[in-house]
């Protein structure tokens, strides 16, 4: 006596066939393709490219400023969030609308407009510089960069939470003699904890894959501030494409296991057993 | 009435008969960077020229302009283009190589092994040279910093390595770890690399980085050109330099299948008559046509010049040992 409940969207054959083919075509054809180019390496050859030293170097280099980017992001972003939800001010619906600018700006433009601030004769670098602190054209510029171009993740996708969030929960918890300290940890952390998850995975997979905006700021300097793109634009300029898919090949698995471990983490924080 | 039937006639055919002979052209011209004044000045000419012999036809051109590895990479991809005009031969050569739409012989199809005109390597400084820099010795002193793109993803900046390379072979008696060495002390001034000959010029001109910028001729001269370039750089040409040979070719495989074959040939042609070489002059590229270039002599001063296949045993045997992955470049920055 099976019942079956229908659902809203009719057909489950046909939305699995169209989510299927649209995923192949967008998503699976192309990244099969690179993998089939770089197959044309042998397994030696491979990782001969993948482990140059200055391979490893830009390695660390993407990553890391990925990460620190992603991180700042993520409790400034959450700061940012935090007022556009819980705060009415003058000027709130402008900032709100701002937040999203560096999404709209062509990144080269970013690029181009931060290199020319952050120099150490431009209008920010030079104080900086009167500090003894260099900022473009060192791993600091690139992580300044990639902080601009993925501010909108963490914010996004942390604001909605926190809207949903009723005050009537804090001001329950304080009523049961909660500190301030507690309602934010046992409130406020576990509740918005899986999708600033979300957003730190989204900034930093961006940022790992970045070219437009850090080109102009990073330098370029072999073993010191070459991201990974870069190298595989040195290498497509070469007509290496076997080389440059090789790389391509190696942050894809890189930044999957790295996005699977985030998610894996988030299902954990979802259900606590 | 059978008169107004005869005109009819007269006029469908007088009309069908034009439209047998007129026809209509569209070339693309893929260039690199810094041509792109260059070619619209030519573009004009050569629509001009195109029709005094062929006044029904209908000409246009397009040009596209990026990075000449780049654009040499798109047309290996398939990009549609008639004729590319790149920054170096090595460029071309992967096209006939990988692309298989140009023959391999491409380089003996034209005069001067196919390049109409030249340029050299030339030293941009801030204006009254207040480091001082007369020649390439003085880019290795103490405090002096030098902004050129990186030459594994800028075809232009090969020329600036194999220039300094040449000074640095010249000096050393022809002894290559002299070169070596020369080379790797020039990087070590270098603070940046764009990617690409605009990016440094941007850092230099605009963003006010360095104290010289290792620029093509015709960079230089444009750079003095915009406003107000002359009262803030000063040009320095040093005592020794290599003769840039930016090379044109047919791409010919495209062409046939877009029917212009003829013109793509005539296009690139017109490039060494007197008229085409006046307007490369005019862009400040050297002419290789002896009138125009005594017409021009004062522009160019002339100096020792090197050449890519003299020198360096041309592009097939430069790009794999100073370029290349593990090449002479490479060595500069990576320990051994």
């Amino acid at each position: 006596m099976s019942r079956r409940i229908s659902p809203v969207i009719p057909g489950f054959g046909l939305t699995l066939g169209y989510t299927l083919v649209y995923l192949s075509l967008i998503v699976l054809i192309p990244l099969a393709a690179m993998f089939i180019h770089a197959s044309q390496l042998s397994a030696a050859q491979f990782w001969n490219i993948v482990t140059a030293p200055r391979v490893l170097a830009a390695l660390r280099l993407s990553f890391g400023t990925a990460f620190y980017a992603a991180i700042i992001n993520g409790v400034i972003g959450t700061l940012l969030a935090w007022v556009l939800v819980r705060y009415t001010f003058p000027g709130r619906k402008i900032i709100d609308a701002m937040i999203d600018l560096p999404f709209a700006l062509p990144t080269a433009v970013a690029g181009i407009a931060l290199t020319a601030l952050y120099t150490p004769t431009g209008l920010v670098g030079q104080f900086a510089a009167d500090l003894g602190i260099k900022i473009a054209y060192t791993p600091f510029g690139i992580t300044l960069a990639l902080t601009f171009v993925t501010l909108p993740f963490v914010v996004r996708t942390v604001q909605p939470v926190l809207a949903d969030i009723p005050r009537e929960v804090e001001e329950a918890a304080a009523c049961l003699g909660a500190r301030p300290i507690q309602v934010f940890r046992y409130i406020l952390v576990p509740a918005l904890l899986p999708a600033w998850l979300t957003g730190f995975a989204l900034a930093f997979a961006r940022g790992v894959g970045e070219y437009g905006s850090v080109i102009f700021i990073a330098g370029n300097m072999p073993m010191k501030t070459e991201i990974l793109p870069l190298l595989i634009m040195v290498k497509l300029d070469q007509y290496d494409y076997a080389g440059a898919t090789a790389i391509g090949v190696m942050m894809l698995v890189v930044s999957f296991i790295l996005l699977l471990l985030i998610n894996l983490l988030q299902r954990r924080i979802e259900t606590p057993n | 009435m059978s008169i107004r039937r005869y005109a009819l006639a007269a006029l469908a055919s007088a009309v069908f008969a034009g439209s047998a002979v007129a026809k209509d052209f569209t070339l693309l011209n893929v260039s690199y960077d810094p041509t792109r004044e260059l070619y619209q000045d030519y573009n004009a000419e050569f629509i001009n020229f195109w029709k005094k012999s062929h006044p029904g036809d209908t000409v246009k051109i397009n040009q596209s302009h990026g990075g000449s590895g780049k654009q040499g990479r798109s047309v290996i991809d398939g990009s549609p283009a008639d004729v590319v005009t790149l920054a170096l031969a090595g460029d071309i050569d992967e096209i006939a190589k990988l692309g298989k739409t140009i023959p391999e012989n491409w380089q003996t199809k034209l005069p001067d092994a196919s390049t109409p005109y030249t340029s050299t390597i030339v030293f941009l400084v801030r204006k009254g040279n207040p480091k001082g820099i007369k020649d390439w010795g003085d880019l290795i002193k103490d405090g002096v910093s030098v902004i050129t793109p990186n030459p594994k993803t800028s075809g232009g900046a090969r020329w600036n390595f194999l220039a300094a390379y040449g000074y640095g072979l010249k000096s050393g008696g022809g002894d290559e770890a002299k070169a070596n060495e020369y080379i790797s002390k020039l990087f070590k001034h270098v603070p940046v690399l764009d990617t690409g000959a605009r990016g440094s010029t941007i850092t230099f001109v605009n963003n006010g980085q360095g104290d010289v910028l290792l620029a093509w001729e015709n960079e230089a001269f444009l750079a003095l050109k915009e406003d107000g370039g002359a009262d803030k750089f000063d040009i320095v040409v040093p005592s020794l330099s290599i003769l840039a040979e930016p090379p044109v070719a047919v791409v010919e495989k495209n062409a046939e299948k877009h029917g212009t074959t003829e013109i793509a040939t005539e296009y690139l042609k017109h490039l060494y008559s007197k008229e085409g070489q006046e307007i490369a002059a005019k862009n400040f590229y050297r002419p290789r046509d002896k009138e125009v270039a005594a017409k021009y002599e004062k522009q160019f001063p002339s100096l020792n010049l090197l050449t890519i296949d003299k020198d360096f045993g041309g592009w097939k045997s430069a790009q794999p040992k100073f370029f290349d992955d593990g090449g002479v470049f490479d060595k500069i920055y990576i320990p051994q």
